[in-house]
């Protein structure tokens, strides 16, 4: 995780208000397709205090619009999540996963954890950082087939990892 | 699908509130008009930090890199500077009682500035007297790039520093803008 990751934390990082104009629009518009104008106004909320929480740790000013869409993209889970449990709660029934369920947060980060190092870092570099592969491959240093070949190969055993 | 500006500008906005609320926005800005044109207002939880004449995305740049990056547009904690700022441009206060928070000024400027801020409403005093008082009778080019560096002009009022003679010397903000504080202030003749 050291390879890329050298710089302290929040410096060199622009004024997050600056964050918040260039990307607002973005942002809530990814969330009204996502979960629907109404859930979206919540979610917009929460995207951006979790990303203002974290943001002086950030390590890298690259892509803080694939960042926040991550974010986004995270709220929106839960809140689809949370809405399709919603009628459970009332019937304090179990709940059961479907067989089409797909994992959730937790679960991913460990079975993305669980992969060998090079698809693992291949695999966060392209999904949670949004690089591109000659990103990767600069991040990596290794040419692009060969960071293609490691997402490819580490997304081929997530798939198997499926519940 | 589109998304309504009003609809955009209310989430924001929102959003804003309530990271001012939740103590999220280490540095917050705002801008306000003034005789002088606008000025930009910054604040950490200590109080006032920052203020510049125009609001610049340098400005912004600096604190994101000095303060916190944490920086977030919502007037709330500046609105007592704000309105003490309306009521000196509007001749009806002559001296500024809100809290500074003064990280942005090294330690030598320290020492000017806090002889600068006994220079009472209305009078003057020149470089090297400051350079005199605070005992560095010889470095009156160091008080004069001191003052240049205030980083909370008007408040801290550099602009009542002039040259030996009663010429203006410099100003960050320009020399019109600071001789329109000293007329305003009734230390210069006003002009026509």
């Amino acid at each position: 995780m050291t390879d890329v990751r050298r710089r302290r934390p929040g410096t060199g990082l622009p004024p997050f208000q600056h964050l918040l104009d260039l990307y607002c629009a973005d942002v809530l518009r990814f969330l009204t397709r996502r979960v629907g104008p109404l859930a979206a106004d919540d979610c917009f909320q929460e995207t951006w205090l979790a990303a203002l929480r974290a943001y002086p740790s950030l390590r890298d000013a690259e892509n803080l619009r694939g960042w926040l869409l991550t974010i986004a993209r995270n709220k929106a889970t839960d809140a689809e999540r949370a809405a399709a449990r919603r009628p459970l709660v009332v019937e304090t029934l179990p709940e059961t996963a479907g067989p089409e369920r797909e994992l959730d947060d937790g679960e991913l980060m460990g079975a993305v954890a669980g992969l060998p190092g090079k698809q693992r870092r291949a695999v966060e570099l392209r999904f949670v950082e949004d690089r591109d592969y000659p990103g990767i491959a600069a991040a990596m240093s290794t040419s692009e087939a060969a960071a293609r070949r490691n997402v490819h190969e580490g997304i081929k055993k997530l798939r198997r990892h499926r519940p | 699908m589109t998304v309504s500006s009003s609809r955009m500008r209310d989430a924001v906005a929102r959003f804003s509130e309530s990271a001012a609320d939740q103590g999220l926005a280490d540095v917050t800005y705002t801008t306000m008009d003034s005789p002088i044109g606008p000025l930009l207002l910054a604040a950490t939880d200590r109080g006032v930090v920052r203020i510049h004449f125009e609001e610049e995305e340098w400005v912004l740049d600096e604190l994101a890199r000095r303060v916190s990056p944490r920086v977030l547009r919502s007037p709330r904690r500046l609105d007592p500077a704000r309105r003490q700022l309306d009521e000196y441009f509007a001749g009806r206060r002559r001296s500024f009682s809100i809290p500074l928070d003064r990280r942005l000024i090294g330690q030598f400027g320290e020492r000017v500035l806090a002889r600068t801020e006994r220079i009472p409403f209305g009078s003057v005093a020149a470089y090297n007297d400051v350079a005199w008082d605070i005992g560095a009778p010889r470095a009156a080019r160091a008080v004069g790039n001191a003052l240049g560096a205030n980083p909370i002009p008007v408040v801290i009022p550099c602009h009542r520093v002039l040259r030996t003679g009663g010429s203006l010397g410099g100003y960050g903000g320009g020399l019109d803008r600071k001789r329109y504080l000293l007329q305003l202030e009734g230390a210069l003749p006003t002009a026509g």
